[in-house]
């Protein structure tokens, strides 16, 4: 039997986080390094994602996903980083044995000395929605559609209903509606929108396609193909209303409501989840609760902006390259929790070390706010502070916290939003 | 002229197309879906049920425990899963006592063994999750639970391969007696046989009318199901009932022989014999009653949510019988169908054979062999496989890991998939908890190129439509 | 006559909302933007709206290919250069970057490819 494959770090997938941390942790010294792609080529997701909208902050100019894609990709190809595509992570074992399944190299098991976790999320499916009716086709999640229309060059349907206002539902209303299909409404379960602000203007308002929020669908019509769907307004605790029905005659049905961090291997792996966001527990260094195991990206909470998962993966590929070459160092660390408003914060827990490194806190509002200042304490101290003029729950918040703040701090901070006056 | 028409490709049907395969006998299924396994038998429990619950000197007790006793050697032979996994029925205060002991002593005299009453303490000592209102519970150590698609799909595909024909997007309009059998109209052409098994479940009433030997009536009865996350598999090991009342054996909740947690059916009897609709109601009420004997079934990982029709005969009893000289019913065949269906087959061909003989085939193969689940294999066979064949190295569904290979195989056995639901039933590419997000897309090209059509033209289910010169 | 639009700038992700002084079909004022983009935005949206496209090319060998206008595009027609963009003729390989049309009808935008594909 041959020799185990060994490398200081597996990165878990070869999307948009994977490639940012490879390319992080060769910039920050580490020469062992693989990354493991379940599909045929680089890129993840961005590859069906060909709006533009991308790379504002990481490359100051506006791209399309597989443009965006590309850039690491090349980067990657450029620094030499060896990447396997059509290789399936199977399992992750504690010692961080890693289990690939490839038509290479067959099933095989690779030595780590640290892994970084970047398999991305799935889109919560129909069946998670408990929507009545029949299960015909037709009924498509928005990712999906997107896959077959940018990926396959199918088309989808030609009258179309989509239930969720997620980013890819507006982003493929807009889609669907240049492919020559008839948007007939975007139906959205809470009073406001999950997608940004831009994507309703330029996804439904440029193509007069109705947002109708506070609405959800409540019958799917048709055995084997979609016939149309019944539409109703819910109250505040979203219940439909009764009388309220309307009925779209529809071929198609796509679904954005909601993505879902995808972590089996890392709940197999026995890694701590947050419940809150369904992505690991980590620290400020973006370390789970398995010793040089780290995560970044749509696997460790849900992003709006592919500019902001390279950011948390480059921290994460440096954090895992620091890991392999100093092991774990004993040090302070400060709880994260969450006060008024907050959902959550990644990270749970921060280092408090020299050289006191800034740290960022991520995060999510529970509503709807506006005129709220964002708050940090420590204890009684406030050691943060920002003023905003509206918040909502569709935009991942991002917060840096100075490191000369954090120097001497112990027990928790708190996270908060509070009214102006 | 064929020997046998059977009409339905459901577990019944197909169980008798195994069962007459054996026979030197030239045998016909007509099914109007484009697969086996497209009405109750794709969407029910999918337990073997013990036999504790049929009215002792039934058909439905005497199949049903002869079934429950076929199907480990079956499972064997034919190569689809079935776990031994026992259940329990529940009830909730010690005054019920006496409705379980009468239960109990049902199921002595239909011949089911290992049967005990335990304490509610019991109970959760075998079933931590059990609700601390149980008071006292029936136990059946020879119930178990099943994969009804492969099952299925087993006895098809043995038959096929013993020579008996299979004719899908075929829908039976009339039947009309000939000199020495019957002219079956379909929507593709016309069928001649000898004799006709009716096995065409909540229209079964209706095919025996077309042939004049009609007399029963089917109520379809919907059941309303919820299937969670493997991650919930593991809340329960056996099945969990609760005491029956006369609309069935109630909510159940169950481990599926896959891992998955199963909870349902809803009972209510409709007129629409194809409204396989589900409804808020349904869900509310499995929600509620499954909380009774599980408190926290975790609903929220539901991955999706299914209804079957009940095929209820109006006698109380399934309906097997020569009703006419050469038409045969398997009718009113409900809960507990699938168990029974090996033995139903039996029985069916125990009645052709009163008025002809029955030579069994001398080639016969007893034995088929399923698709081979890759992820079932161990590390040696998995990389024996992908040395031969490196499909089987890609993997195409991540939630269930089904490799390429299995899908390929899946569209070119001898009953090829020809639906993205027949790949996903034969393979369970797409039965994950992101129920086909990701490999759908790769599945539709995979068809298309086995099928030679263009990409939209894939279909999820359903008939075939007829064309001109189809 | 003067009057106040209110849009929601489209350049970025944070989608600011623009309060806009509109006198005679001219912007006079533009409030609310976080980024000097923000007034270009009103301006051109007040006076000449535009827009990038994103769309797919089947190339000759059936693979779709992703594309997009390298300059926005009138807004009005959004419609007719996305037909125009389709019924372009591409062969494999594609490398990113590469151009597919020109000048799309007339407008001066060329179409790029935005993907390397390869045979």
């Amino acid at each position: 039997m041959a020799e185990m494959r060994r490398f200081d770090l597996v990165i878990v997938g070869g999307g948009p986080a994977g490639m940012a941390a490879a390319v992080s942790a060769r910039e920050n010294g580490l020469e062992s390094i693989l990354i493991l792609e379940r599909d045929s080529e680089l890129g993840g997701i961005l590859n069906q994602c060909i709006h533009n909208g991308f790379g504002l902050h990481t490359f100051k100019e506006e791209l399309t996903g597989p443009e965006y894609a590309e850039r690491y990709a090349d980067k990657v190809r450029e620094l030499g980083i060896p990447y396997e595509t059509g290789a399936m992570v199977l399992d992750i074992a504690e010692d961080k044995t890693v289990t690939v399944l490839s038509a290479a190299h067959g099933v095989e098991q690779i030595a780590a000395k640290s892994v970084i976790l970047a398999m991305g999320c799935r889109e919560r499916p129909r069946g998670a929605l408990n929507i009545a009716g029949f299960r015909p086709q037709g009924v498509y999640t928005a990712g999906t559609a997107q896959k077959l229309v940018n990926c396959e060059g199918v088309s989808v349907g030609k009258e179309v209903v989509i239930l969720g206002s997620g980013d890819i539902g507006l982003i493929m209303a807009r889609r669907m509606t240049l492919e020559g299909a008839h948007v007939a409404a975007v139906v959205e379960l809470m009073p406001y929108s999950s997608g940004l602000k831009r994507n309703i203007v330029q996804c439904l308002d440029d193509y007069g396609i109705p947002l109708m929020l506070s609405h959800t669908v409540v019958d799917i019509k048709g055995k084997e193909r979609l016939e149309g769907v019944t539409v109703a307004a819910v109250d505040n605790t979203n219940t439909p209303i009764a009388g309220t029905e309307q009925y779209f005659p529809c071929d198609t049905l796509l679904l954005s409501c909601g993505l879902i961090p995808e972590n089996e291997l890392s709940k197999n792996c026995g890694i701590a989840l947050d419940p809150r966001t369904n992505g690991a527990v980590v620290d400020s260094r973006l370390e789970t609760s398995i010793e040089g195991v780290f995560a970044c990206g749509n696997v460790l909470h849900v992003h709006d902006l592919v500019d902001f998962v390279s950011q948390e993966a480059s921290t994460a590929g440096a954090e895992a390259a620091f890991y392999v070459k100093n092991g774990r160092t004993p040090d302070e660390t400060i709880d994260v929790t969450v006060g008024n408003c907050v959902r959550y914060t990644v990270p749970s827990r921060i280092h408090i070390t020299e050289p006191f490194p800034d740290a960022h806190i991520r995060f999510r509002v529970t509503g709807v706010f506006r005129n709220t200042s964002i708050i940090v304490r420590s204890g009684e101290a406030e050691i943060f502070r920002k003023k905003n003029r509206i918040l909502v729950p569709s935009e991942m918040l991002d917060i840096v916290i100075k490191g000369d703040k954090l120097k001497g701090l112990s027990g928790e901070i708190n996270v908060s939003l509070e009214e102006e006056v | 002229m064929y020997d046998v028409l059977i009409i339905g490709g459901g577990v019944v049907g197909c169980a008798a197309a195994y069962e007459l395969a054996k026979y030197d006998l030239s045998v016909c299924l007509a099914e109007r879906e484009s697969d086996v396994c497209e009405g109750t038998s794709k969407a029910n429990s999918a337990i073997i049920h013990a036999g504790f619950d049929a009215v002792p000197d039934t058909l439905k007790a005497e199949l049903n425990v002869r079934g429950n006793k076929m199907m480990a050697e079956l499972s064997e032979k034919l190569d689809f899963a079935f776990r031994n996994n026992g259940a329990m029925v529940l009830c909730f205060d010690e005054s019920q006592r006496p409705d379980l002991e009468a239960l109990l002593e049902r199921g002595r005299k239909n011949g089911v063994e290992g049967l005990a009453i335990l304490s509610g303490d019991e109970a959760r000592a075998k079933e931590p999750a059990l609700s601390s209102e149980v008071a006292c519970a029936l136990y059946a150590p020879t119930s178990g639970i099943v994969c009804p698609f492969e099952m299925t799909l087993a006895f098809a595909e043995n038959a096929a391969e013993n020579g008996a024909e299979f004719r899908f997007s075929t829908e039976v309009t009339a039947i009309s007696r000939t000199a020495d059998g019957f002219e079956v109209t379909t929507s593709r052409g016309t069928i001649q046989t000898k004799a006709i098994f009716n096995c065409a479940g909540v229209y079964a009433d209706r095919i025996a009318e077309m042939a004049g030997a009609g007399g029963f009536t089917i109520t379809p009865r919907k059941g309303e199901y919820m299937l969670m996350d493997k991650d919930a598999g593991g809340m329960v090991s056996c099945t969990i009932f609760q005491l029956p009342t006369k609309m069935g054996k109630g909510i159940l909740v169950t481990q599926t022989v896959h891992g998955n947690l199963l909870a349902g059916p809803t009972a209510v009897n409709i007129d629409d014999r194809e409204n396989t609709a589900t409804t808020r109601e349904g869900y509310a009420e499995i929600r509620a009653k499954a909380a009774l004997s599980v408190p926290n079934v975790p609903f929220n990982k539901t991955i999706t949510s299914f209804t079957g029709l009940r095929a209820v005969g109006d006698t109380h009893d399934f309906i097997i019988e020569e009703s006419a000289p050469g038409f045969f019913n398997a009718a009113g065949i409900e809960s507990p169908g699938l168990t029974s269906a090996p033995a139903i087959a039996e029985r069916l061909c125990e009645l052709l054979g009163k008025s002809r003989p029955l030579t069994p085939k001398p080639d016969h193969k007893d034995t088929r062999e399923g698709i081979r689940h890759f992820t079932l294999l161990s590390r040696e066979e998995q990389n024996a496989l992908i040395a031969k064949d490196p499909r089987y190295g890609n993997i195409v569904c991540r939630c269930e890991t089904v490799t390429e290979g299995e899908i390929a195989d899946a569209l070119t056995r001898t009953l090829p998939a020809a639906t993205l639901d027949g790949v996903k039933r034969r393979t369970r590419a797409g039965m994950g908890r992101c129920q086909a997000g990701f490999c759908s897309p790769k599945t539709i090209v995979m068809i298309a190129e086995q099928l030679g059509i263009s990409i939209e033209d894939v279909r999820k289910t359903g008939a075939e439509e007829v064309t001109d010169n189809g | 006559m003067a009057e106040t639009r209110i849009l929601t700038c489209i350049n970025c992700p944070m989608g600011c909302e623009l309060t806009v002084g509109v006198e005679d079909g001219k912007v006079v004022s533009v409030s609310g933007n976080t980024c000097k983009r923000g007034e270009l935005y009103a301006e051109s949206e007040i006076t000449a709206p535009t827009r990038t496209i994103t769309t797919t090319v089947i190339t000759a060998e059936g693979r779709p290919v992703p594309v997009k206008t390298a300059q926005p595009i009138p807004k009005g027609m959004i419609f007719e250069c996305t037909a125009a963009i389709k019924s372009a003729e591409v062969h494999l390989p594609v490398k990113v970057g590469q151009v597919i049309i020109d000048d799309l009808l007339g407008t001066g935008a060329k179409v790029t490819a935005t993907k390397s594909v390869s045979e």
